[in-house]
Order: structure tokens, then sequence, then C-alpha cells
């Protein structure tokens, strides 16, 4: 059963830097406020940066509200920021700043970042992003994530060491593997 | 409670009960003055999970999911037990600390018999396994899985076997109408 095979493909739908034709994709559910997802932050962008248009990276949110009292309003906060076309920008932001993810905070960050600052408080009131979270997280679930992060290399749960050095090995193999493959 | 089923070292290490097996009554502490039966349950669906050890990290992030899965083993009507051999102290303390809003329960004396009889103790630890049940409205084990005691098995399988029995139900249901 619990194979870890992702039950819903990275599409349009997502949040996604570099091109969607790479030969890797390599997915993270995450959790604003999680430690251990703070410290795969910079194994993700030192991943990004060395693999260049090698890589496809998406970012579903995983919110463990119960024991992250504050990473359900953050996801909301990056999805107000990406309906404002800045997800990435609020993504960085959090991820910095992990500490600080109360909603005063949010607000300086939403207008650090330039946002309608406005639209952006609106939407966190509102919840209007909240059934968006939720479907991430559902996805997840139904795929076998069982923590954050989880990482999925090209719809396959990854659940080795996620430090640089092991992470680059898989998604070059899984790059060089799915190359061959298109050759063929 | 009927027969124990117990290989002859004594290990427990029998596998988990299968699917189709009815499953065993128990009647553990959640609390100091509290008990819980199977049984209370009937009716409903009912999600066991053994785990190892209260505080453990791989067992924090489980328990921590299913906090946060509730709302949806609600739509089954489906009652989540967590159950360890950990005491009844320990357990308070740890679902206080985790905010968890389920029942933990206390498998501590004669310790691990409830896993024995599930066939998921694990020697030489002396705790259980890492092991998930989803029992019937009926008391029968519709599905079990035993998973490697470091690997959170997540909750797919959980939601598969829960969707199946309400699958189940349905046209029973309309059928009585």
């Amino acid at each position: 059963m619990t194979h870890g095979k992702l039950t819903l493909p990275v599409s349009g739908r997502d949040h996604t830097l570099g091109p969607a034709n790479a030969p890797a994709t390599l997915l993270e559910y995450g959790d604003y406020e999680c430690p251990h997802c703070g410290a795969a932050y910079p194994v993700v962008e030192a991943l990004r940066e060395r693999l260049g248009d090698i890589l496809h990276f998406a970012y579903r949110h995983f919110p463990l509200s119960q024991i992250h009292p504050h990473a359900l309003l953050a996801a909301e906060a990056a999805e107000a920021a990406g309906a404002q076309g800045e997800f990435w920008e609020m993504h960085d932001a959090l991820f910095t700043h992990q500490d600080a993810l109360d909603g005063a905070h949010l607000k300086l960050y939403a207008a650090a970042i330039g946002l309608d600052t406005g639209a952006f408080q609106r939407d966190l009131e509102t919840q209007a992003h909240a059934g968006r979270v939720q479907e991430d997280f559902m996805t997840g679930v139904r795929s076998g994530v069982n923590g954050t992060p989880t990482f999925f290399i090209n719809g396959l749960r990854y659940d080795g060491s996620r430090d640089f050095v092991s992470m680059y090995a898989v998604i070059a193999e899984v790059a060089e593997a799915s190359r061959r493959a298109a050759v063929r | 409670m009927s027969t124990t089923p117990d290989s002859p070292n004594g290990s427990g290490r029998t596998g988990p009960l299968p699917a189709g097996t009815q499953a065993p009554e128990f009647q553990l502490s959640t609390t100091p003055d509290q008990r819980v039966s199977l049984s209370d349950f009937r009716g409903r669906p009912a999600i066991l999970f053994f785990y190892p050890a209260d505080w453990s990290p791989v067992c924090g992030d489980q328990t921590a999911l299913y906090n946060e899965l509730l709302p949806e083993f609600r739509r089954f009507h489906a009652a989540l037990l967590g159950v360890s051999v950990d005491g009844v102290w320990c357990h308070l303390a740890y679902a206080e600390h985790r905010k968890l809003h389920y029942p933990l329960l206390s498998d501590f004396e004669p310790k691990g018999q409830v896993a024995r009889t599930y066939g998921v103790y694990r020697l030489p630890d002396g705790t259980s396994e890492r092991a998930l049940f989803v029992i019937s409205s009926e008391g029968v084990i519709h599905w079990s899985y035993l998973s490697p005691i470091g690997v959170n098995p997540g909750a797919d399988g959980i939601l598969n076997a829960l969707e199946e029995l309400a699958a189940r139900r349905e046209p029973q249901l309309k059928e009585k109408k």
C-alpha cells in the first residue's frame, strides 16, 4: 500500500520554478513553521542554483497546524501573495523568518514585497485561500506524505537524507535516466 | 478475549492479525481513572494504531499527522485510538504537549498484552511495532499494515480502508430505505 507515489502530478495548478519540461521535477510538501523545512530551504535553493534548467521545482502546503500555530496562516499568506503574482517572494520571506510568522509580521513582509496590503489582509481575514491549502494538504496525505518536509522526485517519494550531496546525486541520476528514456 | 496468538518462542512475532479476523476485544486505561474498550466503538469504524513510544521523533510526526486528520476521519464516523506500552501519566503529558485530541491507550499492565494479541509486540525492544488496523463497525479487521519501525506509515492506507468500508455500507443503507 504506502509506496509513496504522488497521486496528483505537478501541473499548472502548482507554484513552480524552472522549466516545466525539465528532466527532473522536485516537489516539496512543506510547513513554513517547521524547523526541518527551514533546514531544507537552503538545500533546495542550492539545488535549484546548481541544477539550473535541469530542475523543475514545485511547492505544496502541508501545515501541521496543531503543533505549529502559525503554519496555516503563513501558508494562506503565501497563497495571498501568489494571488498578486508574488508567491515565491513571500515563500522566501517566510522561510527566512520562521520565528516571526504572526499576522503583524506577515503584513510587514507583504508591504516589503510591494503587495497591495489591503487586498492581502482581506484575503487572510476571509480565509480566501484556505481551500487551496487544504487541497494541497489532502493531496499530500493521499500520496503518503507522513511529515514535513516530504519530497517527491519525478513523482516518487524521496526517503533519503535531506542534505545537498544526497539529494543532488538522486536528482542528477533521475534526470539522466529520464533524458536517456526521452532519446530512445 | 480469546486465545492469545503467540509464537512458540514467546517473541510474539506472528505478524499483525490479517483482514477478516475478528478484532480481539480489550480494555485499556487512557487516563488514570478512565478505561476504554474496543466494543465502546461498535457501530462505527475504528482506527487502531500501535506505535513504539511517546516522544520518539517518528511517532511525533505520526501522532501529529493523525491529529490534523481528525476532521477527515470524522467524515467516516471513525474513532481513532493510539496504543503504546507507555504509562497513562506519560500519555497525558505527551498528549497535552502535542495537543492531541484523541485517546492514547496504555498497554502497560500486563505489558504489551494487547500488542501481543494483535501480533505486533516487538522483542527484544519491549515495545509494540508500528502497525495500523482499520476495524469495521461490526468489529472485524478490514485492513492491517505493519510499517518498518522507523518509517511513519502516513495515512493514505487508512483513508483507503475507510473509503472501502463506507462504499460497502452504502448499498446496504440504500436497501434499507
